[in-house]
């Protein structure tokens, strides 16, 4: 059964200098105020998993908490670069920041792979590309059957994930809908989960293609509103593209994106 | 009416998708061009996009992959291991439609990185859901303004693969470049240009084109776009 706590409290339990953390959330309910927390509390030499590191990673990493990231396309959506990013793969700033390099469908596939209990996933995908020969988790195998030559990806087994949702009732229940990405394999393929919530209702009501996380394979519930803000949260808010367009201008900065950290994030 | 550069390339590329067919739709200047042919002559274009929603039906233009509004009108959400395994990887898929930071005569694809890649002048995006489209669609459309910095001789590093050893995927590969100066297609196993939009010379081209680009003998002029087209098309973008 997952116990509701504060978030303050969630990340301090549930999140360790050193471990595989993976924030998931495609566009939509992307669990901003977990990483602003993680900042907070001065995490470090973390390994961070997830597809798309947009703004949250770049804060992340800008920050120092970042020892290494695992990834498949790191930009911010409809403006360009991810600039602390850049900074730290060209120049090692504000510490050095190991890669390991995929693509959507292979990141998607580990994510399945490591919720299925299962040590790789196969798919087709990465021949004739060079990310193989960057990515020493990216392997050909053959298959028993008909012999012919597929790619295999090793499963994704994060120490936490943390993703957001819409709400939570009070024994922890979760429930999402909209773009759900692939919040439900990373918080399965998890050894621990911290779920974000915008509200924590008494009854949870069914919604159209909503997607329930039970209590029982969670970890930890926060009531967290406005939780995924800048990016948005279905029937909740919208996306805010005025934050999206000005990171551009923070982050290019060192100095601009340190006053953003000293007056944003820090208490 | 008169038109911009960015508006010949939005619909020449709008043109080559049929009504009825599907289109995996990159983010940019391919999600404009699906949307405008949606809006226009193929009102029955399934539009797929790899944040999971299937045939959306937005009436502006989504501001990224994952924006409400394709979640809104989709057919059918599903999640991001769904899209790339159920629907995208077993090629049931006409069209895929995707942009490029750098592309070669060959039509492979460089989102990576420019440089070395352990040392790296420019750290790109990287590959996002690309390597797939162009490996799993029946074909590729490749949409994108053409200079120098992004027509390039030889890649740093391949994204994605076009023209070559192709044995391993399900689809056939980029069969058109689109772009703001005119169209190019494979002939003899490289991307040659076939087509010019109007008011614009060969010479032009040529000094856009970091490689000896080849020009087809039956060179066409693309027709200029219609009012319709182009009214439709600053509907779309508000």
């Amino acid at each position: 059964m997952a116990s509701v706590s504060s978030l303050a409290e969630a990340i301090a339990d549930l999140v360790h200098d050193g471990d595989q953390v993976a924030l998931e959330g495609f566009t939509h309910l992307i669990p901003f105020a977990a990483g602003h927390e993680i900042i907070r509390q001065g995490r470090k030499d973390l390994t961070l998993v997830r597809m798309t590191p947009d703004l949250i990673y770049d804060q992340l990493i800008g920050a120092g908490c970042a020892r290494k990231l695992v990834f498949s396309w790191g930009g911010n959506p409809g403006v360009g670069s991810l600039h602390r990013f850049r900074d730290a793969v060209q120049h090692a700033w504000p510490v050095p920041l190991e890669i390991e390099e995929h693509s959507h469908a292979g990141m998607a596939n580990r994510y399945a792979a490591g919720a299925s209990g299962l040590p790789f996933a196969v798919m087709r995908g990465y021949t004739g590309t060079d990310l193989p020969k960057q990515t020493d988790t990216i392997k050909p195998i053959t298959c028993p059957f008909t012999g012919q030559t597929l790619t295999a990806v090793p499963a994704l087994n994060p120490d936490v994930a943390i993703v957001h949702a819409q709400r939570a009732d009070r024994k922890g229940n979760v429930q999402l809908w909209g773009i759900t990405g692939v919040q439900k394999e990373a918080v399965l393929a998890a050894k621990r989960s911290l779920v974000t919530v915008e509200e924590i209702v008494d009854e949870l009501e069914p919604r159209p293609n909503a997607i329930t996380l039970p209590s029982w394979v969670l970890t930890r519930v926060a009531e967290v509103p406005n939780g995924a803000h800048p990016s948005y949260a279905h029937d909740y808010y919208v996306r805010d593209n005025d934050y999206y367009k000005a990171w551009d201008g923070i982050s290019r900065d060192r100095d601009a994106f340190q006053r953003w950290l000293a007056e944003e994030v820090a208490r | 009416m008169n038109y911009t550069t960015d508006e010949m390339m939005t619909v020449a590329a709008a043109r080559v998708l049929r009504d009825g067919t599907s289109c995996f739709v990159g983010i940019g200047l391919p999600s404009t061009a699906a949307n405008l042919a949606r809006a226009t002559h193929a009102p029955d274009l399934v539009l797929i996009y790899e944040s999971g929603c299937v045939g959306a039906k937005p009436d502006r233009l989504p501001l990224s992959i994952g924006d409400g509004i394709l979640a809104e009108t989709a057919d059918a959400l599903v999640s991001v291991p769904e899209i790339f395994n159920y629907w995208l990887q077993p090629g049931r898929i006409d069209v895929g439609f995707l942009g490029a930071a750098q592309l070669d005569k060959h039509g492979n694809i460089n989102t990576t990185v420019i440089g070395d890649y352990a040392d790296p002048k420019v750290r790109l995006p990287g590959a996002g859901g690309a390597p797939e489209i162009a490996a799993s669609c029946k074909e590729v459309v490749i949409v994108v303004r053409q200079s120098r910095r992004t027509f390039i001789d030889k890649l740093d590093f391949i994204t994605s693969v076009g023209l070559g050893d192709r044995s391993a995927f399900t689809g056939a590969g980029p069969r058109m470049i689109i772009t703001d100066l005119g169209v190019l297609q494979p002939v003899d196993g490289e991307f040659t240009l076939t087509q010019l939009h109007p008011g614009v010379d060969v010479a032009q081209v040529v000094e856009a084109t970091g490689w000896q680009l080849r020009i087809s003998p039956d060179l066409t002029e693309t027709p200029p776009p219609t009012d319709a087209e182009l009214t439709a098309l600053r509907k779309l973008a508000g």
